[in-house]
């Protein structure tokens, strides 16, 4: 039918999907090339989110800056805010008291199941459940709470200071998070009836993105994306900061490199750091929660208020900043996306001369038209929901 | 698939020992070797960036098989040349780190890029070029990435101001001409 072809060309077509798209997790834009429901091409668009968090670090003291380090990835906050003072720390020279030191890492395990359930939540609810959805919020809000009660916000929480964290943990909260670990483990079995043998889940998510391992490592991909391939790389096991590894757990990896594998190595984290919660709980030392040292971390506050000593060296810290010794450091910790790293040069005052952030969900984002090429129109959003990112990271 | 183990811990090589070795392969290149907490940081020539980058990454004892982050800083009047490009660099099999800083003059900045050692250097490279307005040579799509095509200056460098520049992106221009167009109209209940 040469007539019917003339009229009836096949072309590619080029659609645009986002910034504004529920399925995107934040402003992510995509042009997409299509040739019918295949993928050609994908090219991501980012920057919406671009607040300049490194210029605006470079001009703030050690710790004014704290407090944009959990507006970066404002899902996981917690853990974000111990990245930067593990980081800061190292270029200071300085430790954190052993109790502290179990308090942050207690409070990072219980911000990574936040993220992951997020991460389950948001991922199977674009595939099209949305019951987990519901399910997994009752969780994250118990967490959200836990939070409030113990530092009075729930989401930016800038809990962890530089040498310590801010106050001690009350034996009530330590109750409460001693049921929530308790009660836990029975709730992610009410995720996994829903979706873990889900055979609309496993149709859309066995077999699609796969990457292999020495292709992951080559990209760059972090945490549970790229432990999904089979790489056992987990910051807190190669270079353990805080108390890793003075606790218990274990680094599930995928076989496949698919989205459904990294689905269970989200799962299986889940669990892993549920039990870490509970050893924190249980090994939990007595003792100071902020380092004694005078020279960079704050005095207390009840010393400020009555103490003109206290009160002067309070001034010349906040007002000067720590003024850290002349070098580079670069700190990495492992968050729920992945690994976040610290960057400082410091030229002996007490702002640093740079300070680079690097994101996970900046590298996984690139990795999307690696991980889309090939497959349909739907399993972009499956892609999206599997590398776990926040636009709010990505673009700093 | 295979999956990617680490080989026995303790088989990884001291920083120190990573530097040395590179000053023996490239000794005309390395022009200074700094350690600082635990961490060495390697400086090199920008000229034969691509052939160091290849060799850390590929010879069995080192395997800097993970590029951890690549950024650039701006030394302007503190330093000659000007910028740095600084490499983090981890072995995942070896358990060992590394960094290299390769100087990049302000009169031409330019330098090779790294995407054929690692692929995900694409977007690091592409953010540098965005933030201070170096140029990878050879790297497969260098355009602006966080800031607007249209975008003028490099923010993080060091004579940008910080509040912006003074005259305002064009895409805002548009945004404000519309928000007084819109407020001169009338809504009616």
């Amino acid at each position: 039918m040469p007539e019917v072809e003339k009229i009836l060309e096949t072309r590619e077509l080029n659609v645009n999907m986002g910034p504004q798209h529920p399925a995107t997790h934040g402003v992510l834009r995509l042009v997409l090339d299509i040739d019918g429901e295949r993928i050609v091409n994908v090219k991501p668009v980012v920057g919406y989110l671009h607040r300049g968090v490194e210029k605006l670090g470079e001009n703030r003291t050690y710790f004014s800056a704290l407090p944009l380090s959990d507006r970066l990835d404002y899902i996981s906050t917690m853990n974000n805010n111990v990245g930067y003072c593990v980081a800061v720390e190292k270029l200071l020279g300085i430790e954190a008291p052993e109790r502290a030191k179990f308090i942050r890492t207690m409070v990072a395990e219980m911000n990574r199941i936040s993220n992951h359930i997020i991460a389950l939540a948001t991922h199977i609810l674009d595939i099209g459940a949305t019951t987990p959805f519901l399910y997994s919020f009752r969780e994250r809000e118990w967490l959200l709470d836990l939070f409030e009660m113990l530092c009075g916000a729930r989401l930016t929480v800038s809990y962890p200071r530089i040498g310590g964290v801010r106050n001690d943990v009350s034996q009530e909260f330590l109750d409460s998070l001693y049921k929530f670990t308790e009660e836990f483990p029975s709730r992610i079995n009410e995720y996994e009836t829903l979706i873990t043998e889900n055979r609309v889940w496993k149709k859309r998510t066995v077999g699609i993105g796969v990457i292999s391992a020495e292709e992951a490592i080559n990209w760059g991909l972090t945490g549970p994306t790229l432990r999904g391939s089979g790489v056992n790389y987990d910051v807190r096991k190669h270079a353990p900061y805080d108390a890793y590894d003075k606790v218990d757990f274990k680094v599930p990896l995928g076989k496949n490199g698919d989205c459904y594998d990294r689905y269970l190595c989200r799962i299986e984290e889940l669990k892993q750091s549920n039990r870490i919660i509970k050893q924190c709980i249980e090994k939990l030392p007595k003792g100071p929660i902020m380092a004694d040292v005078p020279k960079y971390v704050l005095p207390p506050k009840d010393n400020v208020l009555k103490d003109m000593e206290h009160l002067i060296h309070q001034f010349v810290l906040i007002t000067k900043g720590p003024t850290a010794p002349e070098g580079e450091v670069y700190v990495s910790t492992e968050v729920p996306k992945g690994e976040l790293g610290f960057y400082f040069v410091s030229d002996g005052t007490g702002r640093p001369y740079r300070m680079r952030v690097r994101s996970p969900s900046f590298i996984h984002v690139s990795v999307l038209p690696r991980l889309c090429a090939g497959h349909m129109v739907a399993d972009v959003i499956a892609n999206i929901g599997t590398i776990d990112i926040v636009l709010g990271e990505c673009d700093r | 698939m295979e999956p990617v183990e680490v080989r026995a811990k303790g088989k990884e090589m001291e920083p120190l020992e990573i530097a040395e070795k590179i000053k023996e392969k490239f000794p005309e290149e390395v022009l200074d070797i700094r350690e600082f907490r635990d961490q060495v940081s390697v400086t090199v020539k920008k000229g034969r960036i691509v052939d160091i980058c290849k060799y850390l990454h590929d010879d069995p004892n080192l395997e800097f098989d993970y590029l951890r982050d690549l950024c650039g800083v701006d030394w302007l009047g503190r330093k000659e040349p000007r910028f740095e490009v600084v490499y983090h660099l981890y072995s995942i099999r070896h358990c060992h780190m590394i960094r290299l800083k390769a100087q990049v003059s302000e009169d031409d900045p330019s330098i090779d890029s790294v995407v054929p050692v690692w692929i995900g250097a694409d977007w690091h490279e592409r953010e540098c070029f965005d933030m201070f307005g170096i140029v990878f040579k050879g790297h497969p799509d260098l355009r602006r990435i966080l800031l607007p095509e249209d975008w003028e200056g490099y923010p993080l460098r060091k004579d940008y101001p910080v509040r912006g520049p003074e005259k305002e992106w064009s895409g805002f221009v548009e945004v404000l001409e519309k928000a007084k167009e819109f407020g001169e109209f009338e809504w009616r209940e």
